[in-house]
């Protein structure tokens, strides 16, 4: 153990935690206020009433719906994830084909190329396999942008499984079906919780896709619902500021029942 | 991990104990095909919509025009303007970031009470969209309804002071921006940064407590130098972030004022989907992939994300 605690940088990170959290207050403050209160208190002032009109109002402004499309959104590319990568990184792990090494660098490709920077081909190509303004639309280059940083995370915790217990499985006699359903998948169920969680968060967040994907209000997802209500009704701040809550909500109830997945998952970012 | 391994030719040992077991190509097949058709072949549609004259109307495909958009790309003005922004912002976010997350991520790994608690907090941006932060920032800096107006009221400020439009000056909307990406993105780095200094093997402070060092040696002599791949890692994921995104700049600025915010793939955005010039903006996209591919090639050899393979894979 280090000896003494680190004066200098435990002052640092309080400032900066001010700084965190004072955005964050203002925003909570500001939810759950009515128009009048906060107008009189301004975003530095002391809550003076609470109330839950600010969220009603979202909701009968249709923010429902798009926190349901952001869910089905969400889930589809969860789906495609979870299908997708643990066989994919069973055979980058464990198979002697040279065309998985191919594979493996196509991967890596992919690791460069952000969604962001590819929207003007997409919408492209999305339009002529005519799933343009559809949730399917967005779903689809949503999880095939996942696949590559899931694809790493879970190779790196599909190593961690020893060769012995490979050669255990071999003697048995099972094929690599029996090997990646008794042994693979059940050693990483941390990797795929992480890639899940990832990926659920990847997609729910995402802006750029469903903004440059779709069109219609009856596919809107919550983030696109947000940067609209900002551009329609920017005076309204409780209410803005109760449909930003109404976002984060899902995601605080998966920090809080998945914080280690979540974690590694963000931490995979970084790559080790 | 592995024994010694036997030399035997490539997955043409099917009955040996060795190959039992083993996967086959096929299973990465179905993951592989899809990434391909939605991120490689969008790819190869860039390059392709940016030799043509495309407005995004199904009606009328795409017309071949050669290297008409290439040379406008090349001669506008707007386009080097777009670049200088992209630079200054990558630059305002490493020389903000870094130092912020490797101080936090070295504090946040160390063994003070409470610390979970704090750590914890710190993560409340990476809860929230990028739209969510930038909306919220938005709303905070509003010149009427934001924090300017009540600092105005609390320090009796003149209508026209420095707080009171800064989005409409190109280098103070900068600042803004460059503190979004810092408020939005510190928290992994921090995270990146602590994992890294919790894999510091304890030993070494030991051993320079016992040659006397103090923390500020321990700091620069043991903590930075073992947080060297760390520091790639993180700062490549932020250039490549910084350089590729343009949602913030997007829901603030819409690239205002007078294209002051514009970096190049809100240009791309702006150009090839707003104006609908399909064909400019695939030229400045595949411009920006070209760039971004470079610097990730970068990160997988420095990583030695590749290295992995050799060692490791097929044991």
């Amino acid at each position: 153990m280090r000896p003494r605690a680190n004066w200098l940088a435990g002052v640092f990170a309080g400032a900066w935690l001010l700084i965190i959290l004072v955005p964050v207050l203002v925003m909570l403050h500001a939810a759950f206020a009515s128009k009048k209160a906060w107008a009189a208190s301004g975003p530095l002032g002391l809550p003076t009433d609470f109330t839950f009109d600010n969220f009603v109002a979202s909701f009968q402004g249709g923010f429902g719906l798009f926190l349901l499309n952001s869910g089905i959104v969400t889930v589809g590319t969860v789906v495609f994830i979870a299908l997708l990568v643990p066989p994919l990184a069973f055979a980058i792990v464990r198979s002697r084909s040279r065309w998985i090494r191919i594979a493996f660098q196509i991967m890596l490709v992919g690791l460069a190329v952000p969604a962001q920077v590819v929207v003007i081909p997409l919408n492209f190509l999305i339009t002529q396999v005519g799933l343009y303004d559809s949730l399917l639309g967005v779903i689809l280059p949503t999880a095939a942008f996942s696949i590559p940083i899931t694809t790493l995370i879970l190779t790196g915790s599909m190593r961690e499984i020893g060769s012995d217990m490979y050669e255990a499985m071999a003697l048995d006699g099972a094929g690599s079906i029996r090997t990646f359903w008794r042994l693979v998948l059940p050693l990483s169920k941390g990797g795929i919780a992480t890639i899940v969680v990832y990926s659920a968060l990847q997609a729910w967040n995402s802006y750029l896709i469903p903004l440059t994907l779709t069109r219609s209000a009856d596919v809107r997802v919550a983030t696109l619902g947000l940067g609209i209500f900002h551009q329609e009704y920017s005076l309204n701040v409780p209410g803005l500021m109760s449909a930003i809550v109404l976002t984060i909500v899902p995601i605080l109830a998966i920090y809080i029942f998945a914080r280690r997945a979540l974690i590694r998952g963000l931490m995979g970012v970084g790559g080790k | 991990m592995p024994g010694p391994r036997t030399a035997e030719p490539d997955g043409k040992k099917r009955g040996g104990l060795r190959g039992a077991g083993r996967p086959s190509f096929v299973w990465s097949l179905p993951a592989v095909i899809f990434f391909a058709f939605f991120s490689l072949v969008p790819l190869a549609v860039a390059v392709y919509l940016s030799f043509t004259d495309y407005e995004g109307l199904a009606i009328q495909p795409p017309v071949w025009n050669g290297l008409t958009n290439w040379k406008a790309v090349l001669t506008d003005p707007s386009v080097g303007q777009a670049i200088f922004v992209t630079v200054v912002l990558i630059v305002l976010a490493v020389v903000t970031q870094v130092p912020l997350s490797l101080l936090i991520g070295v504090w946040a790994a160390g063994p003070q009470r409470g610390r979970a608690v704090v750590v914890a907090l710190y993560f409340i941006p990476l809860l929230m969209s990028s739209a969510a932060i930038t909306v919220l920032f938005s709303s905070l800096v509003d010149p009427n309804f934001g924090v300017p107006a009540t600092l105005r009221q609390i320090f009796d400020l003149p209508v026209d002071n420095v707080f009171s439009n800064l989005l409409g000056n190109q280098w103070s909307a900068i600042g803004v921006v460059a503190f979004i990406y810092l408020w939005g993105a510190s928290p992994l780095h921090t995270l990146i940064y602590q994992g890294g200094a919790r894999a510091i093997p304890e030993v070494l402070y030991q051993a320079a407590a016992i040659d006397g060092a103090g923390r500020f040696r321990q700091f620069f002599n043991i903590t930075l130098p073992q947080l060297k791949n760390t520091f790639v890692t993180s700062t490549i994921l932020m250039v490549v972030g910084t350089f590729t995104s343009f949602d913030i700049i997007l829901l603030l600025t819409s690239g205002g004022p007078n294209q002051g915010t514009t970096n190049l793939p809100y240009l791309m955005y702006n150009k090839g989907l707003s104006a609908l010039n399909y064909g400019y903006g695939s030229a400045i996209a595949v411009i920006v992939i070209v760039l971004a591919m470079a610097v990730s090639l970068v990160m997988v050899r420095v990583t030695g994300y590749d290295k992995m393979q050799g060692t490791q894979e097929g044991v």
